[in-house]
């Protein structure tokens, strides 16, 4: 049944890469399912009418006009399967997403940082431990998010620009912040968007689930470098992961 | 028909001695009578002729974008060499043009085009004549509307000419961006503070005229449809407004004065700290930009609602199905407007309380916009259709609006937001809500009353060409945005997705709906043809060509006197829709008719 009404790669979304994406997809398809009944429906209603209840065939028009309680039923039809859509769909879903983050210690934890028009990766390196930053230390060269670099947590923190790396199939807890205005971290084959307000450290969480790389666009208006505020996603198995920071951990700093 | 004899009117001629004639009040000076006019008429024309400038401005700063986002980086044809180095160098778009036109097609579509086309000239003609009074309750109040509003239209013009151009930060205007942009956007906010003043004066006007000028008999329940939505509109217009202007104004203090309202500590701007005092919060301004913009959606929407019910019932040759229960409901839909707004904040990081209060509060508006469409749908059934070119519009208006919200509802529920928030598919939605909603309702108001205001008919073989043109264009330009959307496309981009190839599948459908926006264009031509044509060589026609119920068809000559509206006050003995009446003379039984 589910398979037969889950019409979301019909809709033109793309291939899901994440353990959430399945239930907003067919959440999707049943929405659309509600709006298509509802649309043919009176559309067919309506062309007839357009047909049958033109002047030249009914030159007298009914004072009493349409009985019956079929708009009744449409109306009931439609708040039940709003209140389903409600209470099996959205409230379960979102539940999940904003109150069920993973324990601390099962989790791969990211920093995003946004900035006019980059995103800025940061990996708290072996110690686990992020650095502090501080605003003042910013220099867009050398130290983009402005890494206090004499703390000792700091020093083998990684900092990548428009690029991260995620393990497959385990939970995975980003910290979305932004230097300047608002953007947008969107991944659509992820089914993940999330403004990042400045001021505020947002946190999301998503377990990838199919590996490849994927784009991160800006989702919110930014400036004039919007349209090309890009980002990858690499989804890999954990060990690639791992080599992948040691890389860049020899090489950055 | 009530009036057997026409006096001879040619409106909107500059012949003041012939428009005055058998007129007892003193004759005005040309600037009193079409300048500075008090007669609410007079009012509705300027909001009117302005208004509709203002929507083929606007549809020009669109056809601008749907140039570049069908061939990003090709010079724009034709007018490219009017454009500056600092816009387009050689006719080549530079994003930071586009984001301007972003920015200011939606605020000038919306702001100066569609309300005051809806509420400033359909409302300020029609309400006065359809409730039976001499004119608006406060006449000055009302010409200070109007002035209001050429002012801030006049601001948002010339925003283009200041350095660096005008506003870039979307009609939204969210800070921190619209905070550090440059110039435009102060004029954007100093704008908008006449906009929403030229707005709040109007809404009190309406709602004192509505209250107190109207006629003996002319209870409530016996007010035409399209009264009721301007009555509700103003109310949503009274109340919503005033968050956003003191909005604009923090803005303003936070742009001029170095204030922080909406701007946290911290911020480093391209490498540089921002030294300003810090504190503020972005949230805060966009929950007072929605709590006004999304009763907007209903300002948009309900004046559109309320030209449909008068064209679909004296078409129909019926009255309206569930007229109370319509009254009812968008009595409903205006509190709830109130209550919905952060809808448009899901993604902003909401948790699941607050998402789920706005969740409910927007599945239950849905229900009377639903009792509404289907009310009129009902109305229908039993009906002897006259395919008229108003009607045509105003039949077109309700699958139209029916598309539009429908797919507000996965937009409505914050799970399925997840992929579609902030992609072409909120473009796609809430341009069929007021594009081939809203604005083909306009255009219906504008063939059915026309007659009212000028005694001649406009031509209905170009009007059916005109129909046809924006019905198919508007489809065309407008439905391939729910795939791009569903592929996961953002708006506001500059090259329409090039730069990404998961949009590569859904950005060929770009060159396609910019045809048929300059298609859309092309079919604006008999419009415009027929709007000026008609008013010298239209058929003449009586004060009630279309065999209509409501007082400002049956208790007025066309155009009504300059001076009061009716020669003699009406008295109102029924509802407003009372067609094909069993026993009845004729199929229609004005009002006015004891």
């Amino acid at each position: 049944m589910r398979e037969f009404l889950d019409i979301s790669h019909l809709l033109g979304m793309p291939e899901a890469a994440s353990a959430h994406a399945a239930d907003i997809d067919y959440m999707m398809a049943l929405v659309h399912w509600l709006m298509l009944i509802l649309f043919i429906g009176w559309g067919a209603y309506f062309l007839y009418v357009l047909y049958r209840f033109r002047a030249s065939k009914n030159p007298v028009a009914s004072y009493e006009g349409a009985k019956g309680t079929y708009s009744k039923i449409q109306e009931v039809a439609v708040v039940v399967v709003e209140s389903v859509l409600l209470v099996g769909f959205a409230f379960p879903i979102w539940g999940l997403l904003k109150n069920e983050f993973p324990v601390a210690n099962t989790t791969f934890e990211v920093h995003v940082i946004a900035e006019q028009f980059t995103w800025n990766i940061h990996y708290p390196g072996p110690d686990g431990i992020f650095g502090p930053l501080d605003p003042y230390l910013v220099n867009t060269a050398t130290n983009p998010i402005g890494l206090v670099m004499s703390d000792s947590t700091a020093m083998d923190d990684i900092v990548m620009i428009d690029e991260l790396h995620l393990p497959l199939d385990r939970p995975v807890t980003l910290s979305l912040s932004s230097k300047d205005v608002i953007h947008s971290f969107g991944v659509p084959q992820l089914r993940v968007k999330q403004d990042i307000i400045p001021g505020l450290i947002i946190p999301i969480w998503f377990t990838p689930t199919l590996a490849g790389e994927y784009e991160i666009a800006c989702a919110q208006l930014c400036g004039i470098g919007h349209y090309k505020m890009k980002g990858y996603v690499t989804v890999e198995p954990m060990e690639d992961v791992d080599a992948w920071l040691e890389d860049m951990a020899s090489g950055a700093f | 028909m009530t009036n057997e004899t026409e006096p001879d009117f040619h409106a909107m001629e500059g012949n003041e001695g012939e428009a005055a004639h058998e007129d007892h009040h003193h004759e005005l000076s040309f600037w009193r009578k079409y300048i500075f006019s008090t007669d609410h008429k007079m009012i509705g024309l300027q909001y009117g002729f302005t208004a509709l400038l203002f929507l083929l401005f606007g549809f020009g700063l669109m056809l601008l974008m749907r140039w570049q986002l069908a061939s990003p980086g090709e010079p724009i044809p034709f007018i490219g060499w009017l454009f500056s180095d600092e816009t387009a160098p050689g006719g080549i778009m530079l994003p930071e043009f586009y984001n301007q036109l972003g920015a200011m097609h939606g605020t000038i579509m919306v702001f100066l085009g569609v309300v005051p086309l809806a509420v400033g000239a359909f409302g300020n003609y029609i309400v006065p004549l359809q409730i039976g009074a001499p004119d608006m309750a406060f006449p000055k109040l009302n010409m200070a509307s109007y002035w209001s509003y050429f002012v801030g239209g006049v601001v948002m013009l010339a925003s283009f000419l200041v350095p660096a151009g005008a506003a870039k930060a979307g009609w939204t205007s969210y800070p921190p961006l619209a905070d550090i942009e440059t110039m435009g956007q102060t004029m954007w906010l100093i704008g908008m503070i006449f906009l929403i003043t030229s707005s709040l004066l109007g809404a009190v006007n309406f709602l004192t005229t509505i209250i107190q000028l109207r006629a003996e008999g002319m209870t409530y329940m016996r007010m035409p449809f399209f009264t009721w939505t301007q009555f509700i509109t103003s109310f949503l217009l009274l109340l919503a407004f005033p968050p956003l202007e003191a909005a604009g104004v923090l803005q303003l203090f936070d742009r001029l004065l170095d204030t922080s309202f909406f701007l946290p500590s911290g911020l480093v701007v391209s490498g540089e700290v921002l030294e300003v005092s810090g504190g503020g919060s972005p949230l805060l301004w966009q929950h007072l930009f929605w709590f006004l913009a999304h009763p907007e959606v209903y300002v948009l929407i309900l004046p559109a609602m309320g030209i449909v019910t008068e064209i679909i019932a004296n078409n129909t040759r019926k009255p309206i199905w569930g007229l109370k229960l319509l009254i009812y409901s968008l009595i409903f839909l205006g509190f709830m407007s109130f209550v919905v707004w952060a809808h448009h904040m899901f993604i902003t990081g909401m948790g699941t309380s607050l998402s789920g209060f706005f969740q409910v509060t927007t599945m239950i508006i849905s229900v009377p916009s639903v009792i509404i469409l289907s009310g009129l749908f009902l109305t229908l059934w039993g009906a002897s259709m006259r395919f008229t070119t108003p009607m045509l519009f105003a039949l077109a208006f309700l699958p139209m609006f029916g598309l539009g919200g429908l797919t507000g509802l996965p937009l409505g529920l914050a799970p399925t937001d997840i992929p579609l928030h902030d992609t072409m598919y909120i473009i796609g939605h809430f341009h069929y809500i007021v594009a081939p909603g809203t604005i083909l309702a306009l255009f219906a108001g504008i063939y059915y009353w026309y007659p009212k205001a000028t005694g001649r008919q406009m031509n209905e073989t170009l009007g059916k060409i005109h129909f046809w043109g924006s019905f198919i264009c508007m489809n065309g330009i407008f439905f391939p945005m729910f795939f791009q959307g569903m592929a996961g496309l953002s708006r506001r981009l500059y090259d329409g997705g090039a730069s990404y190839e998961f949009a590569e599948g859904v950005i060929h459908y770009n060159p396609i709906m910019s045809a048929f926006a300059f298609l859309l264009l092309l079919a604006q031509v008999p419009f415009m043809i027929n709007f000026f044509m008609s008013m010298k060589k239209g058929k003449k026609v009586g004060s009630n060509p279309w065999e209509a119920t409501t007082l400002e068809w049956t208790a007025t000559t066309s155009p009504p006197l300059a001076h009061g509206n009716f020669e003699e006050t009406p008295s109102v003995y029924r509802g407003p829709y009372e067609y094909s009446v069993p026993g009845a003379d004729s199929d229609f039984t004005p009002q006015n008719q004891p």
